[in-house]
């Protein structure tokens, strides 16, 4: 499996992004946000980071981008595309997905473990992972509240576009275990197709147990497993 | 021609800035604040004379970039 990974001014996970592909054999291959040629690729990962200084709104110049006119074309041939962090503050930006990420409810930047619930397990994203699993893996960010109309948040519950949810250690989703003031605690969603996934946490940061836990490997396990099959 | 654009969160869309700065308004003694929405002004300087024109091409400056429709309004208007 091939993976590019997009690289903006202001990216920050991009290395660690590799590294993890890289771990899990997923060859990856860096691409610049300025380029308007996209190797052929299975999956195109936008990193986590701060692109373009998150000037004006968090994502926004950066999914006007040129290299972004190729992957909403490789989206839109039903190829994969993950958003981490940042990379889902623009996937929102470019209109790749619905909704958008507006500021942390406490004004803060939250930089800790937290726990999600997979509440979908049947996208190319968590198809190695039990439904209602509880996964402990970082965020950091100031810009995760997640946010959509009502009649659009309708739709995403009855799509199964809802992939992650903030949860306590037992798995239970509730106002304590929400971090960021995010809509009925949304960490992670896909779009009707499921071939384009946004989530806020990390998973590149939780890809060895010798730096604090691996639980993050259930994505890159279950893209192993989609290109497979 | 030079244009303003507003550009304001739409009425259902929770503002923790605005209500950090309605506490703070508060805590100095501007008692009767009840409510504070925060926004943001674009000033544009274009190379066009027409109203019309300018009006419509910032209109859609503010529906690619300067305004996210889901959770922002926009006002474009004419600044001498």
């Amino acid at each position: 499996m091939k993976a590019a990974v997009i690289v903006f001014p202001g990216s920050n996970c991009d290395r660690d992004t590799k590294i993890a592909l890289k771990k899990f054999n997923i060859k990856p291959i860096m691409v610049w946000h300025n380029d308007t040629f996209l190797p052929k690729v299975d999956l195109v990962v936008l990193p986590g980071g701060f692109s373009y200084g998150d000037y004006l709104r968090c994502g926004s110049m950066a999914s006007k981008s040129k290299i972004m006119s190729e992957v909403i074309k490789h989206a839109k041939k039903n190829k994969l595309v993950l958003g981490i962090c940042n990379g889902f503050q623009i996937l929102v930006e470019s209109g790749l997905l619905p909704g958008v990420l507006i500021r942390n409810n406490n004004l803060k930047f939250i930089c800790k473990n937290i726990y999600v619930k997979v509440v979908n397990n049947k996208t190319p994203f968590t198809s190695k992972t039990k439904k209602n699993e509880v996964i402990k893996i970082p965020i950091a960010h100031n810009e995760g509240n997640y946010f959509i109309d009502e009649k659009n948040l309708k739709k995403l519950k009855t799509d199964n576009q809802i992939i992650l949810q903030y949860c306590n250690q037992k798995g239970l989703v509730n106002k304590e275990s929400n971090p960021n003031g995010s809509l009925i605690n949304i960490a992670g969603i896909t779009n009707s197709t499921f071939n384009v996934f946004g989530l806020m946490p990390h998973p590149e940061r939780a890809s060895d147990a010798l730096l604090g836990g691996d639980d993050g490997k259930f994505i890159f396990n279950s893209l192993l497993n989609y290109a497979r099959n | 021609m030079k244009l303003r654009v507003y550009v304001t969160l739409k009425k259902d869309v929770l503002d923790p800035q605005g209500s950090a700065i309605k506490n703070s308004l508060n805590n100095i003694g501007f008692k009767s604040v009840n409510d504070v929405r925060q926004g943001k002004i674009f000033e544009l300087n274009l190379n066009e004379n027409d109203e019309n024109k300018s009006l419509k091409e910032t209109e859609e400056m503010c529906k690619k970039l300067l305004a996210n429709l889901t959770i922002e309004n926009f006002k474009v208007e004419i600044a001498e």
